[in-house]
């Protein structure tokens, strides 16, 4: 088991003839993701990889029966995206395009609430279910097959973690990168609690940062929800206030966002926090055997 | 991206809020000649990027021409958190009753545009909201209808209790959601929103934040940006592809993506050093980007160390050991280098680097050790 994709996934690429969505659908496709469409309007009819490409979502999904959709398009055009692959009933999309408008984002919210789609994004590197389904473009030799579910605002720390968990046989459920914007889709308690009711998983490991409340708020929904241990890392503690650390949402704003307010309520609700990246699969062993409470 | 309280306030003009008169100055002589012309009480507002110049000593009362000369002189030159005050505003002083708190921001959680108003006003919000949350009434707007009146209304009405005055706000606050949504603003606030001794409602103050990813269709908003020496430093690396922040220590940090940039910083702070700055390459590993950001970093003279920490997903380390190796064909340079790289082709990378001499690493923990010592060398 594992959440949101697998290998039931049908995927289709929005900007698959641009140079990101050509070169990650590649990649997708050679870890065995079940790419069935793309989409790029004026090029109805065209192959590329094998992949039939269409002029609209709607047309995708009316051939192939995609079921989930994932968007390069530029920044400027994303939520429009997002929205043709809502209206087209495709019911989980995944968002990579940095730099999106924070008011797109709030007008696409209540829509896709209304048309039951969910999202992950934007500027986000998408997710994976190891050994069944890459949907982004994380690198996949990273990754091994297991019982770990993982979340994290950030990309290549998502890496560099994933790493180390791999490294230490802790294999994964499903790894999803929410992303670094302050309004996008499916976040922290969101996941968290389809990892609660996922049998496969077994923990969670958790990746935020500095920049609004969405950690004190999973810290709670831990604590009064969740069985599932849960090992946490927060990226930002030397970060300055009033700053935007290169992510969107990654800024802390009149005094409040902190890491250290972060850590805080994780510790309060029983979730331990790595000091540095290595000091997670520690915890997580730790965690599991029950040395730790 | 921030805006002086002089332009916020032409933005609300321009939407029809009322605001008092007020004249930008740059000298002494214009501000005296400008209290000479208004020929009543005015105040002399400091514009600078910060907030809390009112307790800096930066906002001053003036009875007379003279009076503001005076006040002029004082704030002119003056120093707020760091920034220098190079021009003034001179406004109309007017007759408050009661001073109120409007707010509009995007919440995270609600996914929302939300207004905020209080009674509690020409205090700071963030005080009211620690002190007293109660006194803030929020209200979360429905993107797909905006604020409609009747929810203006009736928010204006819990604050000010009397429905003739309401309307009056009300009018006022579906304004500034009209500029909120119109500008891609972050933040419009008014504080304090005034009610005079004549019954008039006013705007004495603006603050006004922008969405960075929207300045590409804001051209009037991007044409009011006036940077300081550190967001132009910011700046011209983000034309190049970087996200740059100077910070205060002395190890320079080159990594791939913001989170690892972070985390590395963080890793530099625990292990006894402290961070010269924050520099996200991005995904690409272009040579020139490698290039660009080695001449930012030491650019930076208090660097007495440079970490790199790439962990290749999509980057290939190869490609960024390349773009080293050419980097420093180009920069001379005798500061310490030592070069973590993991993930995908690192040991070709770590091949390539051999010829440079350059200390290698393969974790981020041993990296930030070496760098720490290094710089204390």
């Amino acid at each position: 088991m594992s959440i949101l994709v697998n290998k039931d996934t049908k995927l289709v690429v929005q900007g698959i003839t641009g140079r990101d969505g050509k070169f990650h659908t590649g990649k997708m496709k050679a870890y065995g993701t079940n790419v069935v469409a793309g989409v790029s309007p004026g090029k109805e009819g065209e192959t590329l990889d094998g992949i039939p490409v269409f002029n609209s979502v709607a047309h995708a999904v009316k051939a192939t029966g995609a079921n989930t959709s994932i968007i390069f398009v530029p920044a400027a055009f994303a939520a429009d995206a997002i929205l043709e692959a809502s209206e087209a009933g495709i019911k989980l999309v995944i968002a990579i395009s940095e730099g999106v408008p924070i008011q797109d984002m709030i007008r696409v919210t209540p829509i896709l609430k209304i048309n039951g789609t969910l999202l992950i994004g934007p500027n986000c590197p998408g997710l994976i279910t190891p050994g069944e389904s890459l949907v982004g473009i994380l690198p996949a030799m990273i990754f091994k097959e297991g019982n770990i579910g993982f979340i994290s605002r950030s990309g290549t720390l998502t890496y560099e973690v994933v790493n180390l968990l791999s490294l230490n046989d802790f294999g994964q459920t499903t790894c999803v990168g929410i992303g670094g914007d302050p309004v996008a889709g499916l976040y922290f308690i969101d996941l968290l609690e389809m990892f609660e009711n996922d049998p496969d998983t077994v923990a969670v490991v958790l990746i935020g940062e500095i920049g609004g409340d969405a950690e004190e708020q999973a810290a709670q929904f831990i604590a009064e929800k969740m069985t599932k241990p849960v090992v946490a890392f927060i990226a930002g503690q030397t970060a300055p206030p009033g700053k935007r650390m290169g992510h969107a949402g990654a800024i802390i704003s009149s005094g409040a966002g902190t890491a250290a307010e972060k850590i805080a309520a994780f510790n309060k609700a029983g979730v331990p926090v790595a000091k540095e990246p290595s000091e997670i699969p520690v915890l997580l062993r730790a965690k599991l055997n029950g040395q730790i409470q | 991206m921030k805006i002086h309280e002089y332009q916020a306030r032409q933005i609300f003009r321009d939407y029809g809020i009322p605001v008092p008169n007020g004249v930008l100055c740059y000298t002494v002589y214009e501000v005296e000649k400008a209290a000479q012309e208004m020929n009543r009480m005015v105040v002399v507002k400091a514009q600078v990027l910060a907030g809390g110049r009112g307790k800096a000593g930066g906002v001053k009362l003036a009875r007379s021409a003279e009076e503001a000369r005076n006040a002029a002189k004082q704030i002119l030159g003056m120093d707020i958190k760091g920034l220098t005050v190079e021009k003034v505003l001179v406004t109309d002083a007017v007759d408050i009753d009661k001073e109120f708190y409007v707010g509009l921001i995007n919440d995270r959680n609600s996914k929302s545009v939300t207004l905020m108003v209080s009674a509690e006003g020409g205090v700071e919000i963030e005080e009211v909201a620690k002190n007293n949350p109660e006194k803030i009434i929020k209200f979360s707007i429905n993107p797909l209808t905006g604020l409609l009146d009747y929810q203006a209304r009736n928010v204006a009405l819990e604050l000010f209790g009397n429905i003739k005055l309401a309307q009056k706000a009300a009018s006022i606050f579906t304004k500034l959601y009209k500029l909120y949504i119109e500008t891609d603003s972050t933040l419009a606030e008014i504080n304090p929103l005034v009610l005079t001794t004549g019954n008039e409602i006013l705007a004495i103050d603006g603050k006004m934040n922008f969405d960075d990813n929207a300045l590409f269709r804001q051209p009037k908003i991007l044409a009011m940006r006036e940077p300081d020496e550190e967001e132009l430093q910011e700046i011209a690396a983000n034309e190049k592809g970087l996200a740059y922040i100077k910070l205060d220590g002395n190890i320079g940090c080159m990594v791939n993506g913001a989170g690892l940039a972070m985390a590395t910083m963080d890793m530099i702070k625990l292990y006894g050093g402290s961070p010269a700055n924050f520099l996200d390459i991005g995904g690409s590993s272009n040579p020139q980007k490698v290039i660009d950001a080695m001449n930012i970093l030491l650019s930076d003279k208090n660097v007495k160390a440079v970490m790199i920490n790439i962990f290749g997903g999509i980057t290939r380390c190869d490609d960024v050991a390349k773009g080293l190796i050419k980097a420093l064909e180009i920069i001379m340079t005798d500061v310490p280098i030592v070069v973590r790289l993991s993930g995908t082709n690192a040991e070709e990378g770590l091949e390539l680097l051999k010829q440079t001499g350059l200390p290698t690493v393969s974790s981020m923990s041993e990296a930030a050790k070496m760098a720490i010592e290094l710089s204390k060398r």
